[in-house]
């Protein structure tokens, strides 16, 4: 019975020799090659989320350096409707608020709206604007020539400041979309930043 | 037994648990199933779900009748014989193309409501619903009213010492209010870690990233009181910061939002008055116990004494007793790098006057410090 | 323990003939005087030791892990707070998870790995013995280390096994680093055993067994192995960019210094999708062995079966997505996640069908190996079906995060992996010790596992629908009554373990009827061509397979 049921025959009668010892370096090192290829490319995976990003839009995050206009047509067919939201980190105590909440505009067209921050304790705070569009595909198109966001912003104690914010939508924006949501979020960077390092950038 | 006498007897059970099974899920609101919710995406998705269910159980169903069939009439104490096949490409072809047609059918309506559940275009209100530890924010963009919305139920509940209420661990001091019929735009984010803001009314669950802002929207048919809760584990007390929405007719929702915007204004007169005004030691000490019981005691437990390595007590701690500058700066600055947040714009300076008064004499603490809302300004905003 | 050849023990055990195979005299230089003691254990680098090592450990934890599921199963017994406060319950839960998959599945499939794929294979033994134990070794100590985390002022971790960020950055204490730096020495423990196994199987088969004439546990974990040397890596840059997040300033995670929170569940389920394949791959493999076995039938469709492996372990590389549909992902990438995640159900399914066509027309009997077998099939579906609803997105919104999710990896990993592990050790055990185990205690095992485990997952899918989220110390009353039968299946899935404790400490004492070689009539493979309890050195001549 049993014979009848292996395919596979084990045949231990005929000696197949000694074993000689196998080297394993070979298949040992391509594979450590790969697993230190996977380690890299997970750290890879930083910058490429933000490549992808930046290319993409899709998580909503806007352009860190400042954007450069290229004359381009205005299209004034299209009205895009561009709301403004701040808001402060916990434990940021500004004062933070849009002067224009919501801004009707064309794309291709350059707009300038303000910002305005007020330091409220005594001691001297930085902070860092962190900005978030949503819908996220939008992103890609809202493009800053000049934005607070780029650059710490400190405030003595007790110090206000208007801040502006110049941008323009790109052409570009996918016909579907017609309003996008801006958001800034202030958050208090003191502890984190040497203060000989900070730049200004307000009036 | 023939194979298709055990084929009628599994259709026949089959469809005898499947009806009993229906009449049992499918009435709106029960344990056992998701809710079809208040809204028209709320009901496709309810209808989805329901649809993969069948699809589902209809799979396991064809495929343990015939493993059953198997175990029962291939089984070698009733003598039967093992056949020799081990291969087929017929039926594995089938097998194969058949699940993966199925898998279409469910995806193309599944893709279809997706695609209607992100488009929020042409919103008649837009609230920006912020989460932080453990408690939501509510702020109407097209109005200026805004407040925190925190957890109701009493710690006593909790901690087994009152009866539990019926809406136990799901009721709010503020509810979020919208207008029903109307497209209402979520715009969701965090002060902190992540949270997750889910109204299974609305089949609504999405994200709060901290930094970020998400967008969702709804458009309520029927009014009513929903409640939800938070679906991204955020640290202690994710478990404690519910979400309750009321969906009002439209007339009466406008009612309300002038109702807030009057008492908002009549808040910040108040803060204003305080200021410049003395609370009495009961005043302060009564308001104070009521804030440390909804805001504090969650970590500083009811007693002060917290938990050792975790929450530092207040009871005979330095701070309680000595340093009044220090104690009014933890409660309005909070302690970056742990789980003591900031309350500036949780709670109002008399508030902070009230609950700072409260720690420093209850316990035994005794010290008989006063603290009035002009000193809580003092801290914030002038010279110390 | 389970020694092959202790030949220095008194007691009821096969003699010393069984040191060696008659086959082998030649290079026996090694072999004086067999090795016993601590110092066996210590130093071993047998694969037949290191296996049972592994697989003591792997049962050591799961009983830890569990006891922490009773603690949690406890608090949610009733509404309010009884027995732990909220901190100390989100430890539970995040350390039941680090252990029960870090230290109970995984390290039991590397147990079985180590046991039977030299056997299996003809070959003497792993590749790299002394890695092998270091294998083995490091990972007490990781435990050791993630355990006393708990006792640290300030708790242990809290932010559940998947640690996002900030929560596990920020917001954490500072046994975090403790975390840390244990989860990187289980990956260099299964990063060290994924190189052994793919080495071994590349180099050591015997003259004869070509790929497609490998047992199926082999290649499924060939192609494990694959996917742990692809993702443990990324799970040690994960882990450590939490690291440098919380202690030395960096801001991969943080919003405030221009990273992004949600980066860190992209790397993480990168990770944590082929994970949880690596940990029912093997449980695949098993099944494949045993089911063919007990229907007395060649395994239906063998390439299919290897060709839907290798594709499922495809597939795990482009899903990860499906774990974030309510981060805010734009609707295109939605739509491809879902698509993707559906597909992986079609090479699974076909696997099911498979199995089921080796039982249909064979010749079955009902031991216990085969009734876990039989018990994986029904349930693991059960799982997988529940995975094909929570793929659909627009439903998974309603699903995400409650215990409906909760239920479905419960069946997959419990009901799934974990029954194919008794089962697999139902089925080797007697090769393992020379003797029958106890059948009346292994039926009361599989029958109170049975009913226990249903009773303690099946009504999670109950709550989840209903609304319950996941990772709550306390709930609304509406949750009461399933949670308590709940927490009851969980009192007594937990006890029904003891009774496997009981078996196999008697298995191991060399208890019960002697078996043979062959041990099960229809099974087939090298493993049963060897005497049982095996030899502690095997195959040290290669046999020929034709």
């Amino acid at each position: 019975m049993q014979d009848n049921k292996h395919d596979d025959e084990v045949d231990k009668s005929a000696h197949a020799g000694v074993r000689t010892p196998l080297d394993h370096t070979k298949t040992v090192n391509k594979i450590l090659l790969l697993v230190a290829g996977m380690f890299c490319f997970a750290f890879a995976l930083v910058p490429l989320y933000d490549v992808f990003c930046k290319v993409t839009g899709i998580n909503g995050k806007t352009n860190t350096e400042a954007a450069v206009y290229t004359a381009t047509d205005i299209d004034e067919t299209r009205t895009i409707t561009v709301d403004f939201i701040t808001r402060t980190n916990s434990g940021m105590p500004w004062e933070f608020t849009a002067q224009t909440r919501k801004i009707d505009v064309h794309p291709g067209q350059m707009n300038e709206v303000a910002f305005y921050v007020r330091n409220p304790t005594n001691r001297d705070i930085i902070a860092q604007a962190v900005p978030s569009v949503s819908p996220g595909t939008a992103a890609l198109y809202l493009n800053k020539t000049e934005c607070f966001c780029f650059q710490h912003q400190p405030l003595k104690a007790g110090e206000e400041a208007l801040m502006p914010m110049v941008f323009y939508v790109d052409p570009q924006l996918p016909e579907d979309i017609t309003f996008f949501t801006l958001q800034y979020t202030l958050y208090d960077i003191t502890r984190t930043v040497d203060k000989d390092t900070v730049d200004v950038a307000m009036n | 037994m023939k194979f298709s006498s055990f084929i009628s007897y599994m259709s026949v059970l089959l469809i005898v648990c499947l009806s009993f099974a229906a009449q049992a899920i499918d009435t709106g609101r029960s344990n056992l199933n998701m809710r079809p919710g208040v809204s028209d995406i709320s009901n496709q998705v309810y209808g989805l779900h329901m649809l993969m269910f069948y699809v589902c159980i209809a799979i396991a169903v064809v495929v343990f009748t015939f493993m059953f069939y198997s175990m029962v009439v291939h089984r070698k104490s009733k003598g039967a014989k093992a056949a020799n096949f081990h291969e087929n490409l017929t039926v594995e072809v089938v097998w194969t193309i058949v699940p993966f047609a199925i898998l279409i059918f469910m995806a193309v309506p599944a893709a279809y409501t997706l695609i209607d559940m992100e488009d929020v275009s042409k919103p008649d209100v837009t609230v920006l619903v912020t989460g932080s530890q453990w408690k939501w924010h509510y702020k109407y963009m097209d109005n200026d009213v805004e407040y925190f919305s925190v957890l109701a139920t009493e710690q006593g509940q909790i901690r087994n010492q009152l009866t539990k209420t019926q809406n136990y661990l799901l009721e709010v001091d503020r509810p979020l209010v919208i207008p029903t019929g109307k497209k209402i735009r979520f715009l969701i984010t965090s002060d902190d870690v992540i949270h997750s803001w889910w109204m299974p009314d609305f089949a609504i669950k999405k994200d709060a990233n901290p930094g970020f802002i998400n967008e969702a929207w709804t458009n309520v048919n029927t009014p009513g009181v929903y409640r939800g809760q938070c679906a991204e584990l955020c640290g202690k007390d994710h478990g404690f910061m519910p979400i309750v929405v009321v969906a009002k007719e439209p007339a009466q929702y406008d009612a309300w939002v002038a109702e807030q915007e009057a008492i908002a204004q009549r808040a910040r007169d108040e803060e204003q008055r305080l200021l410049s005004m003395n609370m009495s030691m009961d005043e302060l000490m009564s308001q104070g116990e009521k804030v440390y019981g909804a805001v504090c005691a969650a970590c500083h437990m009811p007693n002060g004494e917290g938990l050792p390595g975790v929450f530092p007590a207040l009871k005979g701690s330095a701070l309680a007793l000595e340093d009044i500058p220090g104690h009014i700066r933890i409660i309005v600055e909070g302690s970056p790098g742990t789980s003591m947040a900031s309350f500036a714009k949780q709670l109002t300076m008399s508030e902070i006057a009230a609950v700072v008064t409260y720690e420093r004499n209850a316990w035994g603490n005794d010290t008989g410090d006063i603290v009035q809302a002009k000193d809580i300004n003092a801290i914030m905003y002038g010279k110390e | 323990m389970v020694s092959t050849t202790d030949t220095t023990h008194s007691g009821d055990r096969d003699a010393d003939t069984q040191d060696h195979v008659a086959s082998d005299h030649i290079d026996d230089h090694h072999h004086h005087e067999a090795p016993y003691g601590i110092s066996r254990w210590l130093l071993t680098t047998n694969h037949k030791d290191i296996g049972t090592l592994y697989l003591w450990f792997a049962f050591i934890m799961f009983l830890v892990g569990g006891a922490m599921a009773m603690v949690i199963r406890a608090e949610l017994f009733q509404p309010g707070l009884q027995i732990v406060e909220p901190n100390f319950f989100n430890q539970m839960t995040t350390v039941h998870g680090l252990i029960m998959v870090f230290g109970a599945v995984m390290p039991a499939f590397t147990g079985l790995a180590n046991w039977m794929i030299p056997m299996m294979i003809g070959a003497p033994d792993m590749a790299l013995p002394r890695m092998n134990n270091w294998s083995f070794w490091i990972l007490p100590f990781a435990f050791l280390i993630l355990l006393s985390s708990l006792f640290m002022e300030g708790g242990g971790p809290a932010f559940g096994w998947t640690f996002y960020a900030p929560l596990s950055t920020t917001y954490s204490s500072d046994s975090t680093a403790l975390f840390v730096f244990s989860v990187h020495i289980m990956g260099i423990s299964s990063i060290m055993g994924a190189i052994n196994v793919i080495v071994t199987i590349f180099n050591m088969r015997a003259p004869g067994m070509t790929y497609m004439k490998m047992p199926l546990f082999v290649w499924t974990w060939l192609i494990t192995a694959f996917l742990l040397i692809a993702v443990m890596p990324v799970l040690a840059a994960a882990v450590t960019m939490v690291l440098t997040d919380k202690f030395f300033g960096t801001s991969f995670f943080d919003a405030a210094g221009g990273g992004d929170p949600v980066l860190f569940q992209h790397i993480f389920w990168f990770f944590g999708h082929p994970e949880v394949y690596i940990m029912i791959l093997p449980a695949f493999g098993i099944i494949s062995q045993i089911v063919p076995t007990f229907s007395r039938k060649k395994l239906f469709g063998y390439a299919s079966m290897v060709y839907a492996t290798g594709a499922i372990a495809l597939l795990s590389f482009i899903v990860w997505g499906h774990h974030m549909f309510t981060t805010g992902m734009p609707v295109e990438y939605e739509i491809f996640f879902m698509f993707a995640t559906m597909l992986v159900s079609v090479p699974t399914g076909v696997k099911v069908f498979n199995w089921v066509a080796t039982m249909w027309r064979g010749s079955i009997s009902f031991e216990i190996p085969m009734m876990f077998a039989i018990a994986f099939i029904v349930l693991f579906t059960i799982g997988g079906l529940s995975g094909l609803m929570l793929a659909i997105v627009p439903a998974d919104f309603q699903y995400h995060d409650t215990y409906f999710v909760v239920a479905h990896f419960h069946y997959v990993l419990v009901t799934g992996a974990i029954f194919s592990i008794m089962a697999a050790v139902y089925y080797w055990l007697p090769k393992w010790t020379g003797k029958m185990f106890d059948i009346t205690l292994a039926k009361w095992h599989f029958w109170c596992s049975l009913v226990s485990v249903n009773v303690l997952f099946f009504p999670m899918h109950f709550v989840g629908l209903a609304g319950m989220p996941r990772r709550i110390p306390d709930y609304a009353l509406q949750f009461a009554d399933f949670n308590k039968w709940i927490s009851v299946g969980g009192f007594a899935f937990g006890l029904s373990q003891l009774i496997f404790l009981a078996l196999i400490i008697k298995a191991c004492r060399h208890q019960g009827e002697s078996v043979s070689s062959q041990v099960w009539d229809g099974a087939e493979g090298l493993e049963w061509e060897i005497p049982s309890p095996a030899p502690y050195h095997t195959f040290e001549t290669p046999p020929i397979v034709r």
